[in-house]
This record gives C-alpha cells, structure tokens and sequence, in this order.
C-alpha cells in the first residue's frame, strides 16, 4: 500500500539502525511526544534496535490519557440529562473518570453514541431536533480544527440543539512543562508529525532556542521513527539544538493555514489541568466567548468534581517520562486493559496499554 | 390448531407483528408460509421445538451461535447466510461433515416481510450449498425498538469420522501454521455499511462456507492438529487461543500475512488492526510440516483462497503458551483484546 509499504522496509530499517549505532558515543535520552510514535515503536519493535545508550521516554502525546477525570465526570453527568445524546470519538467512551466511563452511563440507560467525527454530531443535531446532542472535544491540534468546523457548521445552521464540552490541549505548552520541571531529562523531543501538519513547525523554533533541545519533526511508520530517532541524536552528538522536519511528506514550515484560522477563530487558549501532569498555563483550547453560546457547561451546568480515588497508579509519572509502565507495582497486575486503574491502560494510545500489548511477556 | 387464539387478525401482513409471535396463526403461516418453503427439504420426521434426527452411529458434533449482525444485509451477504454458514463453519472446524442446522428467529415488531423473505432465502440457499439441512427453528417477535430488526440464532450437527483429533491440544512442536487467504474483510465491509461512518469502500465480506476446504485436507490425508475459523477477535485472538490451549509457543511472520490494500487503507484510517478484525470465511490449520505443501496447494485452490500462505511455526513452549508476530525490531506479543477495537481519535 502506497504510503506505508516504503516505509516499512526491514531492510531500511536495519540499515538506519546501524546509522544510529554508529553515531551514538554516549548516553541520550529522547522522548517521542505522541501516543501513536509510542505504539509503533513497540509494534514494531524499534526500540529494540537502539542502542541501550538511546533511552526513549514516552510522552504526554496521548488525548484520551491526558483528559481530566472531571470532564469525564461532567460528560457523564450530562449524559445522563434526560433528551440528551452524548457523543465522543470511540477511544474516549473506555476511560474511566472518577465516576466511571461514558460506556458504563451507556449501561445505566443514557444516549450516548461512538462517532468518526464531530462533524457526524453536527448531522446527528440536524437529524434530531427534539434531542440535546453534546459533542466531548478531546485532542490535541490534530483534531481541533475538526471541532471548529463543527462549531462553524452548527452556527451556519442555527443549531440550538448542538453544544460542546471541550478539552482540546495544546503540545508545545506541554513541551515546555517538561523542559522546565526541576527534574527534567528529556535532551531531545520527536514532534508529532500530524499535529506539525496542522499547526507547521514555527512554534517550536523557541522552545528548541531556550532549552537547547533538538525537536525533530517526526512521521509514525518505522522509517519515519528511526529517521527521526537518527536526526535527533546527530543534533546532540553535533551540539546543535534545531527544529528539523523528518516528515517533509506532510508537514509544511507554515502548516495548514485554513485549519489554524479556523482554530483562531473558534478558540481561546486557556489554563488546562492535564490529567497525571496537573495545570498547564495556556496549554488549552476553550470555546471563544462570542461561541459561548455552544458551550455544554452553560447549558447543563458544571458539576462538583468526585473526590479523586487513591490509587497505586503512577501515569502522571509516565505522562512526564520520569517513569516507565513496567516500573508501575500495579502494571500487568492489579491494572490491566480489563481492569485499568489510570488512562494510560486505557486508550490505545497509552504508553502502558502499549507495553502490555506488546511486551508484557518480556516485562513478566 | 383451531379457532382465533391468537388476537391478531391472521392477514398476510406486510409486517412482522407481535402475534407473529404469538405461537398462534400467524407464527405458523409464517413458519409454514415463509420458512418452510425456503428451506427446502426439512427433516425425515415433523419438527416441532427439537428435531428427532437419525443415529448418526459415530460420534456428533453439535454447535450453535447467535447472529445480531447490523446492518441486515451487508455487501458480500446477508444476517441469514451468515447464520448458516458461521455454525457450519464452526462444525468443520471440528472436523465434522455438517449434517443439520436449527434457526432461532427473534424478530422486531415492523421488520419487512420482504427483508425476511430475502434472508429466509438466502439462509436456504446457503445451506443447500453446504450440504446441510435446516431441519428446526423457532420465532420470537420482540416489540419495536427491542431489537435490532432480527436476530437470528442457529445450533448445528454434524458426524465426526474415526480418528479425527482436531483441537489446540493436539498441535505438536514443529508444526506449520497455514492461513486460508487475506484477513480484515468482513469486519471492514460491516463497519463500512452500518450508517455514519463516512466513507465507502468497495470492501465485501469475506463470507464463505469452510466445509469443503476441511473436507478437502482430510481426503488428501493431510493431518489436520487444529483448525480455527477466524471469526470474532480476528486472525490474532485464533492464534492466541491455539497458543495458550497447546502451551506451545507460536511464530508469525508478519510478512506471509496477506491483508488487501483496502483492508488495509480503512484500517489505517480508523485506527484499527486488521488481524483484530472478524473474518467469516477464513480459517488457520495446525498441521506437520511434512504435509505443509500439500496442504497449502488445496487452501489456495479453494474459492477466494490465492493468498493462502504459511504464516509461522509452533515451536516448544516458552513458560506459557504464546503467540508472537515477528517485527521489523523484534517479536512483540500477541493479545486478546480487551473488548472491542475502537476508532482511535487522531
């Protein structure tokens, strides 16, 4: 298949990861931002093929994970609003909040629906006038200017049955939480290619100059990752700190620039509490005031947020690459796929569901 | 059966309705009117709950499994083909010569005759072309909005000849495991034709009856140590059951597993693997190296069968049985999912 098959080749991918060993002369430490490089890391088996002198950390790249509990909580409240049918992307119906997940509201009686797009909630609001529909916007940049087009579309046709709760979170604010914590150890960053495509790779030019970090700009397939993987550590073997793309067949310097207006338009960037990583200062995209109107917390209110539930698991350590899954007392043990106690068990893109996929055999 | 027990006036509706049933007039037009016909030939006594059937002298298989497929009809087949041939397939998969099929009915207050006509004759025509007979049913009819149109549930028989010894545990060490052809198809065509998904593909099941591939491998003598069809889990729950049940440890090569480009492409996009996805007519064969060719040359000339291959090798077990898919990197582990795939969000 075009697009993927090139980019799969065993013997490219060899031949890249000699190119890494042999440029390697101490220790690094990198860490692929997004929950898609992790899991085709571990599929594939990348990280095998580095040396042990290339540590990857798994970052916070992952939506479904970095969702707080309490819009969990307020998404299965309104859920269980009578006339109300809820919708998410399917990742998101699994996880658990403090008051458990949208498919267990399903369970108890309440409307709520799986869809591909937010757009496909827009036509479902159409469709049924007598219904309340929610949309629950999660996501990085990759998927905001999907919800946009949803806000835009729903003014267009005068919707007063169409609402969002949103939740959209921001890479580069997360980025530099890392790079700021007292305890940071991440010396290089692999962006996460699609969210370049959208947003174009400007606005990590100052985040590479102020820590003096390479950040390369980084595809999913195994190619793209041993490219990106190989770019970063001749940056830090050479003692440059730049923005470099390694997914030219994409990603644009300025991005795409319909998408970011559309973005401009439709949000304001806010404070966001990251779940497992706390608050980040305008690390969020809300609902800009003048589309306050489709705001689901001015129509069904905010609810009190559940005490949160003591628990062994330690995801906001994993979020932040201070930790690995298998370092979790809990991991393969009290928290499985089918009993997960944090979100990074849940969502398929979870650094922790992806070592217990695809390696828990070698974890045991 | 005499006089009006049933309350609803006992006209050829054009839709199912709650008498229908009833266990009344209308249940029994419907069975006689509309079921029996399109079965055809039904067992050699009248059948009511159960079908007394011929000692079968050896040993039965017996089998059954319940289809709640949406949409009804579905590029490649329909909910009643698939009814038949899923509880033959799962009678060949015993190594059994299918023989007789029951048909549970739940049936939603307002489904189209029209639709369960099509279906009852589909359901016919899928089981002439297996060589079973469908020899006793029963109907519910639920009340609007309490099903999904129609469900259907079938149980199977099927005789089992001397010596045959299919299952997990008789897989040995050494043996190959062989794949009837490409993954991901059916699973791909139901999820493109259900409603709001947004793209079209020109996808169709991969819907097929497995009994005359089995019967094929046991006539050329090939040693059948266990047979799975890949249906709910996909390619990879098989294997992972095949693997656990025989404590061996299973390699697959990545590679030898065909998946068509635009199996691959929707999976892609939604965010789903393809060796998760149901399969309805594909099967993996556990069978000595020694009969491997052979094997492989009848997989390929069934119908739909070209990319049948040899995907891995049972090798000794390795603590507990496992099933591993070799990588570009490196083995990673194969699982069962956790519940159903869900699309990813970006």
């Amino acid at each position: 298949m075009k697009y993927v098959d090139e980019y799969r080749d065993a013997a490219l991918a060899r031949r890249l990861a000699q190119a890494i060993a042999g440029t390697v002369t101490r220790p690094w430490t990198l860490m692929e931002i997004c929950g898609g490089q992790t899991h085709s890391l571990l599929r594939h088996g990348i990280d095998q093929m580095l040396p042990e002198d290339v540590t990857l950390l798994h970052g916070p790249g992952c939506p479904v994970c970095v969702t707080p509990a309490a819009v969990i909580d307020q998404a299965i409240a309104i859920a269980g609003a009578p006339g109300v049918t809820l919708c998410s992307f399917g990742d998101m119906l699994r996880v658990p909040g403090d008051a458990g997940s949208l498919l267990s509201a399903r369970a108890r009686g309440g409307d709520v629906r799986m869809v591909y797009s937010p757009l496909d909630a827009v036509a479902l609001a159409q469709a049924r006038p007598d219904r309340q529909v929610v949309f629950l916007a999660v996501g990085f940049e990759t998927t905001a200017p999907a919800t946009a087009m949803a806000v835009l579309q729903a003014e267009r046709a005068g919707l007063d049955n169409f609402s969002l709760l949103v939740s959209h979170v921001l890479v580069p604010p997360a980025i530099e939480a890392l790079l700021s914590a007292p305890d940071a150890r991440v010396q290089g960053f692999l962006a996460a290619g699609h969210v370049c495509t959208v947003m174009g790779t400007g606005e990590y030019e100052p985040i590479a100059r102020r820590y003096r970090v390479p950040i390369v700009v980084t595809g999913f397939e195994p190619l793209d990752l041993l490219q990106g993987i190989l770019s970063c550590l001749r940056q830090l073997e050479a003692g440059r700190a730049e923005v470099e793309n390694e997914y030219g067949r994409s990603v644009r310097p300025g991005g795409n620039q319909p998408a970011q207006a559309a973005i401009r338009q439709v949000f304001a960037i806010e404070p966001r509490d990251w779940r497992g990583m706390g608050e980040i200062a305008a690390s969020g995209l809300g609902l800009a005031p003048v589309y306050a109107r489709f705001d689901a917390r001015n129509r069904f209110g905010a609810t009190d947020p559940a005490p949160p539930r003591a628990s062994p698991c330690i995801s906001g350590d994993i979020l932040r690459g201070r930790r690995k899954p298998v370092a979790c007392p809990a991991f393969g043990t009290s928290c499985t796929p089918e009993h997960p106690l944090g979100a990074t068990m849940v969502s398929s893109e979870g650094a922790c569901a992806a070592y217990y996929r695809y390696r828990r055999a070698a974890a045991a | 059966m005499s006089g009006a027990v049933c309350p609803v006036p006992a006209t050829d509706a054009e839709r199912i309705e709650l008498g229908h049933g009833g266990g009344g007039a209308l249940m029994h037009r419907l069975i006689e009117g509309l079921f029996r016909p399109a079965f055809g030939e039904t067992g050699p006594e009248p059948a009511h709950d159960g079908a007394v059937l011929p000692a079968a002298g050896g040993r039965l298989a017996f089998t059954t499994d319940s289809f709640v497929v949406t949409p009804l009809e579905f590029p490649g087949g329909d909910i009643g083909a698939l009814a038949v041939i899923g509880t033959v397939n799962d009678l060949a998969m015993c190594g059994a010569q299918p023989l007789y099929l029951s048909a549970g009915f739940i049936l939603e207050e307002g489904l189209e005759i029209a639709l369960l006509r099509r279906i009852a004759a589909s359901m016919g025509q899928a089981a002439a072309a297996a060589g079973v007979r469908l020899v006793t049913g029963d109907t519910k009819v639920v009340e609007r909005g309490k099903g999904d149109g129609l469900y259907i549930t079938t149980a199977g028989v099927g005789s089992v000849g001397p010596g045959t010894a299919i299952g997990p545990q008789f897989v040995r060490a050494g043996d190959v495991v062989l794949l009837s052809g490409d993954v991901g198809r059916h699973g791909i065509a139901i999820m493109a034709a259900r409603e709001g998904l947004g793209f079209k593909t020109a996808i169709e099941s991969d819907m097929a009856c497995l009994a005359p591939t089995v019967r094929a491998l046991a006539e050329a003598g090939v040693a059948l140590h266990c047979l799975r069809d890949l249906t709910r889990g996909g390619l990879a729950t098989s294997l992972v059951e095949i693997a656990t049940g025989a404590g061996l440890t299973i390699r697959i090569d990545e590679a030898a597993v065909t998946v068509s480009d635009a199996v691959r492409g929707a999976c892609e996009v939604l965010g789903l693997d393809p060796w998760y996805v149901a399969n309805e007519g594909r099967l993996v064969a556990c069978v000595p190296e020694a009969d491997a060719d052979r094997a492989l040359a009848i997989l390929r000339a069934q119908p739909g069968g070209a990319a049948a291959a040899m995907i891995g090798r049972v090798g000794p077990a390795a603590g507990h049985g496992q099933a591993l898919a070799e990588a570009i990197g490196g083995a990673r582990v194969l699982d069962m999912l956790s519940g159903e795939q869900l699309p990813r969000i970006c």
